[in-house]
């Protein structure tokens, strides 16, 4: 176990002479006493000041501003309070009230040797005896052992507008990466990771004006739901244009992508029902079958056979165990998938769909706006009618470059989610602004603002994509996805050459995604690109160049040809 | 006939029993005479355990041919997307033409706005807006991405700093939309065999969450701390193995669907005696109880570190949108890698991040806010307090004035009826835009509906009075004959 040690390798003065003399404890002389309480103070305030809490807080050497400490030094300190000093000076009650003492085998006999000697210290200090740990041992070792080393990968902040270069906020660590500080410094580097895909992100001469505007006229926020008081005009006519570029009667519109899955599954199926769902569907669309209380059956991603066959046997067997017939089977898909970046199969997926009276659900969280001749998703790209996809779904976070989802489909279908979907009756309304950004970029994209620069996005697009994507399979990367797809993930496998991959990048100011567990398996470890419009050429062979020599570094050049998908199919989450 | 047959089988019956007796006649064990009964009752045994070790019969198994079930796939009908009885749920609310704040436009028409959560009438505060305006220049509209792929903005990392520093924990974590918090930051901690007790009257976020959690789930009657008591004792004394699981109680500070405040020093006395762990969900609370806004914890003077795990909406006092979880720095780093809402959704688009900051440091700056509040709520508690038709659900230090039916119909969808009417003529006659609570079909929520006041700082005199007055006045018309 690594209490022991932790416990013996921290030297402070006077440790060894304190554990010789734990029986008297209690009895201890007041010179004792003040040594021992000074040396807390010097410790906690050196602790502070070396870990600095997480990132933002300031260091400061005032011991009763509430900096979390380190879980060692915590423990350490715990230990002295209960064993030695009573009262417990209020500083440490402050400070210690949240670690878990009794945990550890070797704080759990300290305890009961020192609440034999003095309970009031023990309970005054707030131990948690008793309760179960928060986080159980195994449930966090992949974020003790693997996450907290390699955690300058993800979760960079920046401080700039996502565009197609970005400031990327410098960060250090003092303690083997457990904690990173935040720093004044930025490294502008090009930006291969944020879901800008039309270029929306940044500051637009058509956008912006409007969204601030609104702001202006309508505030952040409405402070309430949409059948209260949240329904504002702007809703309506976000609702009306979102229906209209979708090419469905009618559409509704809620201020997250998120809860949009995960509150409208439930609204549409319950007990009784049947739900099958891609392998590698979104974490959101898990959720919110898992809410729904429907039975949840998977195909296997992206394999129209497979979900013939899976439909043919469900609708044969019936219900488990009553073997009732099913209330109704909701298939439900996603346009792109965003951590392989394939296409799905649409058309074959409705026509099976079709044949077994199966309702098609749409999820064009990484396709609407990006890919098709005038940005209206999959069904535009693969030739399928919109009349044929029952309910299709969709996020306005990525292409338009705001925030909030919708759901589209026939006029009764949204009138009843309207009466009945709780994210509708008790969430607040998608914020003014947002709509706003959101109107005007269907508009450019439409070509209704009175230029072509819609157009011309959506044709960048896809000019990037495709050149990118061929140039890396040419060099021998493992590319997945299909042509037009503007996500391409790079197979990295080994999760030791995330870091590897993502710290050159940097390095050379090329900021890229890395993605490991639980996004996706622990083995399948990529990295992933997200072209934008907004990319130039130059920017494009820059990021080439970097790839290439840091692929040659990493060595992750695996293959020269296409690549073989096989593996991917058992793999079970991915990330937005 | 008949003797000559009796006379056969007594004959063969004697030749059996000779020659049963004849091998074994001498056969002598032990003293005992082995006679032919014995020989026959071991055949016997020998035969019963030949049938006992036969399979019973079972009919072979016939699967279904791939014609039977092409049939029956034909013949599956399934039930419509929507239930039919949908046709006639026709509820359009009203449409607002200006922004949400304590007087908005509907249809032309300036009216009183009681439908909107803004406490301290932020909507449309300059230094707000200012600050909104700026972020959203320099950032645009959205984050483009979840914050661990560069969706992290040094707005939101300030952001999470300033309110963690404003209610005094560690450390705090941004979500992007408020009703995502609770249904994320819930199974985030609670796994499946953990002991969850929770109120009847939580909102749905939470109950989406219990049921996401898997746990156990245990709920006590509202607001009651008897009942709680007592579903706590029996949770003790019940399971032997209550100790090694996880334990908590989930509250609201204020609960949207009656406007009860909970006890929190009682609750905490609870806790502690049981040791089970709290969240408590801020929402309506954050900026409006306690002397300067810090919420339910700072109303019973009870130390934030007291409680576990605490989640708030912004939708609210704060005028922006999005949420947040606070707790110790192990709560907040645990949620970084394992709460869904946050790890697979994009980020709380900045600007309405700075807006909280911003909303921060308003309240710190003029804690009259909060005191405004509270004698509005009194003033208009008071106006209310004896319409004859209608009682006072609500706390009254709740912002939510919550008035319900004296006298129920019987059927929640008929008192739901008279209520509508009741607003709706509320805001055709007198300009005054107060709602019903609705509830979902999804909502376990039994707790009796009724009309909400969502009192704000920005309220007049004159507005409260005259909000008081047409409650007054509709109720009598509309409900003195039933």
């Amino acid at each position: 176990m690594a209490a022991p040690r932790d416990l013996f390798s921290i030297s402070l003065p006077g440790f060894p002479s304190l554990i010789s003399c734990l029986p008297s404890g209690p009895h201890l002389c007041s010179a004792w006493r003040s040594s021992i309480l000074g040396s807390l103070r010097k410790q906690l305030i050196g602790d502070s000041r070396l870990c600095g809490g997480r990132e933002g807080s300031s260091p400061s050497a005032d011991p009763n501003d509430n900096h979390p400490l380190s879980d060692r030094s915590q423990y350490v300190l715990q230990l002295w309070a209960a064993l030695c000093v009573r009262p417990v000076p209020r500083f440490l009650q402050e400070n210690l009230r949240l670690v878990e003492l009794h945990h550890r085998p070797s704080g759990r006999l300290l305890l009961i040797l020192c609440s034999s000697c003095d309970p009031p210290a023990v309970s005054s200090l707030g131990l948690l005896y008793g309760y179960a740990p928060i986080c159980l041992g195994l449930e966090d070792f992949y974020t003790r052992r693997l996450y907290l080393r390699i955690q300058d990968c993800f979760g960079r902040p920046i401080s700039s507008a996502p565009d197609a270069w970005f400031d990327v906020v410098e960060r250090y660590s003092n303690d083997n990466n457990k904690t990173l500080i935040r720093t004044t410094k930025k490294s502008r580097c090009l930006n291969l990771g944020s879901y800008n895909y039309l270029g929306f992100a940044a500051s637009d001469e058509y956008c912006t004006p409007r969204a601030i505007e609104t702001l202006k006229r309508f505030s952040p926020s409405t402070c309430s739901s949409r059948v209260d008081g949240g329904t504002t005009s702007l809703h309506n006519e976000l609702e009306e244009y979102v229906a209209r570029f979708v090419g469905k009667p009618a559409a509704v519109v809620f201020g997250m992508g998120y809860v949009t899955n995960s509150a409208i599954l439930p609204v549409l199926i319950g007990k009784g029902g049947l739900i099958i769902s891609d392998s590698l569907n979104h974490n959101s669309i898990v959720n919110g079958a898992r809410g729904s209380g429907a039975t949840i059956r998977v195909f296997q991603h992206n394999t129209p056979s497979h979900l013939d066959s899976v439909l043919r046997e469900q609708i044969a067997e019936g219900q488990p165990r009553t073997h009732r017939p099913w209330k109704k089977i909701i298939v439900v898909i996603e346009g792109i998938y965003s951590m392989e970046g394939e296409l799905c199969k649409l058309p074959e997926i409705v026509a099976v769909c079709k044949k077994y009276k199966a309702y098609v659900y749409l999820d064009e969280a990484h396709s609407i706006g990006a890919v098709g001749k005038t940005g209206r998703g999959v069904c535009e790209l693969l030739g399928v009618d919109t009349a044929d996809v029952d309910i299709m779904m969709g996020t306005f976070t990525k292409s338009f470059g705001s925030c909030g989802g919708y759901i589209a489909g026939s006029k009764e279908l949204i009138n009843y989610l309207k009466n009945n979907c709780p994210a509708h009756l008790y969430a607040t309304s998608i914020s003014p602004p947002a709509a706003q950004q959101i109107i005007s970029s269907i508009k450019v994209i439409l070509g209704e603002d009175g230029s072509n620069r819609g157009a011309q996005k959506l044709a960048r697009i896809r000019e990037n994509s495709n050149f990118f994507r061929s140039e890396l399979q040419k060099m021998g990367f493992d590319v997945l996805g299909d042509n037009d797809s503007p996500i391409m993930p790079i197979m990295l496998y080994n999760p030791a050459k995330i870091p590897a991959f993502s710290r050159e990048c940097l390095k050379q100011n090329v900021a890229v995604v890395t993605v490991a567990f639980p996004a996706t398996p622990l083995l399948l470890a990529r990295a992933r690109i997200c072209i934008s419009a907004s990319h130039t050429k130059e920017d494009l062979m820059k990021a080439l160049e970097v790839f290439s020599e840091v692929g040659d570094l990493v060595g992750i050049k695996y293959f020269p040809a296409e690549p073989n998908k096989q593996h991917l199919e058992k793999c079970t989450t991915k990330e937005d | 006939m008949v003797p000559t047959v009796l006379e056969m089988v007594n004959d063969t019956l004697g030749w059996i029993t000779i020659a049963l007796d004849a091998f074994s006649a001498r056969a002598v064990i032990f003293g005992v005479h082995i006679g032919g009964h014995l020989f026959v009752e071991a055949m016997l045994l020998v035969a019963i355990l030949f049938l006992l070790s036969q399979k019973s019969y079972k009919p072979p198994k016939r699967p279904l041919t791939e014609k039977e079930i092409d049939d029956l796939c034909d013949e599956w009908v399934p039930e419509p997307l929507i239930p039919l009885s949908a046709k006639d749920m026709q509820y359009e609310p009203p449409v607002l033409e200006s922004a949400a704040g304590p007087h908005a436009i509907i249809n032309g028409k300036e009216v009183i706005n009681f439908a909107s959560a803004n406490y301290l009438g932020l909507i449309g505060n300059e230094k707000l807006l200012d600050s909104c305006t700026s972020t959203l220049e320099k950032y645009g509209v959205g984050s483009c991405g979840p914050r661990g792929f560069y969706g992290t903005i040094d707005v939101h990392l300030d952001c999470e700093a300033r309110i963690a520093k404003f209610l005094g924990t560690p450390d705090s974590i941004l979500y992007s939309y408020g009703l995502s918090t609770m249904f994320s930051a819930i199974p985030a901690f609670c796994k499946k065999g953990d002991v969850i007790v929770a109120d009847e009257g939580v909102h749905w976020g939470i109950q989406n969450g219990l049921h996401l959690s898997r746990s156990t789930v245990v709920y006590f009657k509202h607001n009651d701390m008897d009942s709680l008591r007592s579903k706590l004792e029996q949770i003790a004394a019940g399971n032997k193995r209550a100790k090694k699981l996880r334990r908590y109680i989930i509250i609201e500070a204020i609960y949207q669907n009656s406007g009860q405040v909970a006890p929190l020093d009682k609750i905490v006395k609870l806790k502690e005696e049981f040791r089970f762990r709290v969240l408590l969900d801020e929402s309506n609370s954050v900026g409006v109880l306690g002397h300067s806004g810090r919420g339910l914890t700072e109303r019973f003077k009870v130390p934030v570190e007291k409680i576990d795990i605490i989640t708030a909406a912004m939708g609210h006092a704060l005028a922006t949108e999005g949420g947040f979880c606070t707790g110790g720095s192990r709560v907040n780093d645990h949620q970084r890698l394992s709460s869904s809402g946050y790890v697979f959704s994009a980020s709380l688009p900045p600007y309405l991040a700075s807006a909280a900051i911003t909303a921060f440091d308003i309240l710190e700056e003029n804690p009259s806010l909060v005191k405004k509040l509270r004698e509005n709520i009194e003033l208009l508690w008071k106006g209310l307090s004896n319409i004859p038709e209608l009682s006072i659900a609500s706390d009254p230090e709740s912002p939510i004035v919550f008035l319900r039916l004296k006298r129920s119909t019987g059927s929640m969808k008929n008192d739901l009826q008279h209520l509508e009417d009741i607003a709706a003529r509320m805001l055709m006659e007198d300009s005054v835009f107060a709602v019903t609570s609705k509830r979902s079909t999804l909502d376990k929520c039994r707790l009796p509906v009724g009309i909400r006041l969502f009192v704000s700082a920005a309220h007049s005199e004159s507005d409260l009075t005259r909000a008081y007055e047409s409650v007054r006045r509709v109720a009598a018309q509309i409900l003195k004959d039933y």
